[in-house]
């Protein structure tokens, strides 16, 4: 029986804005009390004095490229970068190679990434077959091999028919469907449509494109009732459409990505290939639109949107670059980033990647579904342990992700970022510990 | 994010690549119209030589066909006494499956001094100079509709010889601005020469608003465009621009943004005329204008060569 006991943090649990200094006690992968000057014997201790004790980061959208990437060990390097990140569950998206149509590659990956250990991981089942568009998936099968939702990933679906099948079908199982709102037709460029694509010559991504599918989904939804996340929202005008989708009572819940909410389509600079990013950087006007609804709750989650890239496939002409950057680490410096720039207190700010997300995952948790983000006696022991007065510096040798590429490297910003992860705690065992703790 | 230095300028502000008119300073621009001044006789001499480029490998780099620019790029290295190695890259490494930095790399191996690029993406050559030898200059020839920049230079060099003085003209550059890496450089040209008002105009399908941004007065009506211009530059409509979702057809382009005398009486009377070449005679231009008393097509083409020279002897005599 392992015990492990967790004092003097500054225990948070944002869902019930718990906020206090407290000793966490753990068994067998739960915790069993939170108070004060807590004995349970002969436990392991961790002294988390000057540390933040709160639920395990859950990040709705981390690539793992695998499938696709066995041989250079993909999913293992970017579950430890998960774990060092504090994130203790994470949803992949289904474009893989192959893409996670079938339910034996999805009961492959949840067990391979059981034997690891480092994060918990739940894959979204692809929407239609091959991400084609055309062919439904077996959702019922898929479901019980694991996935949490439905989703098509970057790859749109053009014949409108088939979306509207797809939502319709997915409704009568309760299946949340995941989209992200972009028009197939005018989604084709590789940066943001705006005075920055104009001026560099990089073909341009209209805002329309992203309210063009949103008002497309959202009339599907009106006439399904599907349950629909909308994945990386990027523009002004989409929150727009979310807000009211919402105040509509629309079951409809969405994310951004840290990428979004930090930055605008100036930081391409010279052709920075480490911006070439999906969805494209658009302009402050759309960040500020985006940080705000986030602040507000009409967007629910903040997702790294990790996507490790390979030197070979970024250091390549703006254009031909592979978008994506490594995140999955800075998710919750790019949190607290956030909040700090918004005047928000830490639990408000921890909800966006710890309850919140929860939330949006909802029964796809399973058992894990009442204490997911959570931080409650009896609940699951997944909990990230992080010094809020610490700063670091994100770099190809700080990063545990195989790719090294962020638009946050400390040489290209000289910018540190705020909170470090100290310590992370998977089912009550310790998936990262940063040395020396102090 | 940190602002980094113009990738094309060492810590003194002086020129150690080409690869934009963005950025910089109007002495870098008046320095190169200058020196091409002085090279302009070179090319009128019976010995047409000079040795500053003596015993200096100069690769001309065309990952993209054309053999217009690398001509001029060639005589230009020659003229200066340089050795010019072409390669036609479209045709060989990168068909081979050789990535852009890998076959970069093998030639810096060589010993090249210069590169002269030419790419079909946008910041190629951006990514060349970041990861050439820091002795290696870097210009580009073209990349993508980014910037053609000794194309936009030549235009000032042609521009000044007809008009001398930048402060009071109205330029116009007409047609599809959206995809022309000339019509970039020449705005950043005409801009940082202090030039009052310069003109974009065609269709909103091949003049997007956003170039106000770069300052420029964005018009989609051919007559109020050209109306008391001193200068109009008409731009090469690609061939497969010509039908398509852009434009219906090269016919109705002719009628309504083609430069024909009608329009052309529109401008000042001693307007010049300008095309980067190839025309597309009868389609951008009617064969009248561009063969007419105000075309000056040809000394672009001349003026070209001296430009060219002065850009690769300054960037050679400047050190990282």
């Amino acid at each position: 029986m392992s015990r492990l006991l967790i004092q003097s943090g500054r225990v948070i649990d944002p869902a019930s804005g718990r906020d206090e200094a407290a000793d966490v006690a753990i068994a067998d992968g739960r915790i069993t009390a939170i108070g004060h000057a807590l004995d349970v014997g002969s436990a392991r201790h961790i002294d988390a004095t000057g540390c933040v004790v709160m639920p395990g980061l859950v990040d709705l959208a981390a690539r793992l490229r695998e499938p696709g990437h066995e041989h250079e060990g993909m999913l293992e390097s970017e579950l430890r970068a998960a774990a060092a990140g504090g994130v203790t569950s994470l949803v992949c998206p289904p474009d893989t190679d192959p893409p996670l149509d079938e339910p034996g590659l999805v009961e492959m990956l949840k067990f391979r990434a059981r034997k690891l250990s480092s994060c918990r991981l739940f894959p979204l089942g692809a929407l239609t077959r091959g991400l084609a568009g055309e062919v439904l998936t077996e959702m019922a099968e898929l479901s019980e091999a694991g996935c949490v939702g439905f989703s098509q990933a970057d790859a749109p679906v053009r014949d409108t028919m088939v979306l509207l099948r797809a939502l319709q079908y997915a409704a009568t199982f309760g299946h949340t469907v995941w989209l992200r709102p972009q028009d197939g037709w005018l989604g084709k460029g590789v940066a943001a449509s705006g005075a920055v694509a104009t001026r560099l010559g990089l073909s341009g991504i209209p805002v329309a494109a992203e309210t063009v599918a949103l008002h497309t989904i959202i009339e599907l939804v009106r006439t399904t009732s599907a349950r629909v996340h909308l994945c990386r929202l990027s523009s002004a005008a989409g929150v727009a459409l979310l807000r009211q989708a919402k105040r509509e009572g629309l079951p409809i819940s969405a994310d951004v990505s840290v990428h979004s909410l930090h930055l605008t389509d100036v930081d391409i600079g010279y052709f920075n290939a480490d911006m070439r990013l999906t969805p494209p950087l658009r302009q402050g006007a759309d960040r500020t639109a985006l940080r705000e609804a986030l602040a507000d709750g009409t967007i629910d989650a903040l997702v790294s949107d990790h996507h490790p890239v390979l030197d070979d496939e970024k250091n390549l002409p703006f254009a031909e670059a592979e978008p994506g950057a490594s995140a999955v680490e800075l998710l919750l410096s790019l949190a607290l980033k956030w909040g700090q720039d918004h005047g928000l207190d830490l639990p408000r700010t921890l909800a966006r990647v710890t309850s919140e997300p929860a939330r949006v995952l909802g029964r796809g948790l399973g058992g894990l579904q009442a204490s997911a983000g959570r931080l409650i006696e009896g609940g699951v022991a997944d909990l990230c342990l992080f010094d809020p007065a610490a700063t670091w510096r994100a770099t190809r040798e700080s990063l545990t992700s195989q790719g090294k590429h962020t638009p946050f490297d400390f040489f290209a910003t000289g910018t540190a970022l705020p909170g470090r992860v100290r310590a992370t705690v998977l089912a009550g065992e310790l998936s990262f510990r940063a040395e020396p703790m102090s | 994010m940190l602002s980094r230095r113009n990738p094309q300028l060492n810590a003194h502000g002086e020129l150690i690549h080409l690869l934009s008119i963005e950025g910089l300073p109007r002495e870098v621009v008046t320095q190169v119209l200058d020196t091409a001044g002085t090279f302009l006789s070179v090319n009128d001499r019976e010995v047409k030589k000079v040795p500053l480029l003596r015993g200096k490998s100069v690769f001309n780099l065309f990952f993209e066909n054309s053999t217009r620019t690398r001509t001029t790029f060639e005589i230009a290295a020659k003229r200066l006494s340089a050795d010019v190695i072409n390669l036609d890259i479209a045709r060989s490494s990168t068909a081979k499956g050789e990535s852009l930095l890998d076959t970069i790399a093998n030639l810096s191996a060589m010993h090249a001094d210069m590169f002269i690029v030419r790419h079909g993406e946008s910041g190629a050559p951006y990514l060349i100079a970041q990861h050439c030898a820091p002795h290696v200059h870097v210009v580009n020839a073209g990349d993508g509709r980014h910037a053609h920049p000794t194309q936009g230079l030549l235009d000032m060099y042609t521009i000044r010889h007809f008009k001398r003085d930048f402060s009071q003209l109205t330029v116009a550059i007409v047609g599809d601005i959206v995809h022309s890496r000339v019509a970039r450089s020449d705005i950043h040209a005409l801009t940082t020469l202090g030039v009052p008002e310069v003109r974009a105009v065609g269709p909103r399908t091949l003049v997007p608003g956003d170039l106000r941004e770069m300052g420029v007065r964005v018009c989609h009506d051919m007559a109020e465009g050209i109306r008391g211009a001193d200068v109009i530059i008409m731009l090469r409509l690609q061939n497969e621009r010509m039908s398509g979702a852009m434009l219906p057809s090269a016919g109705e382009f002719a009628k309504t943004f083609g430069l024909t005398p009608d329009k052309l009486a529109l401008a000042k009377p001693d307007a010049i005329v300008m095309h980067p070449g190839p025309i597309n005679r009868g389609v951008e231009i009617d064969s009248s204008v561009a063969d007419g008393s105000h075309s000056v097509i040809l000394p672009q083409v001349t003026f070209g060569i001296a430009v060219r020279m002065a850009v690769m002897s300054i960037i050679a005599g400047n050190e990282a």
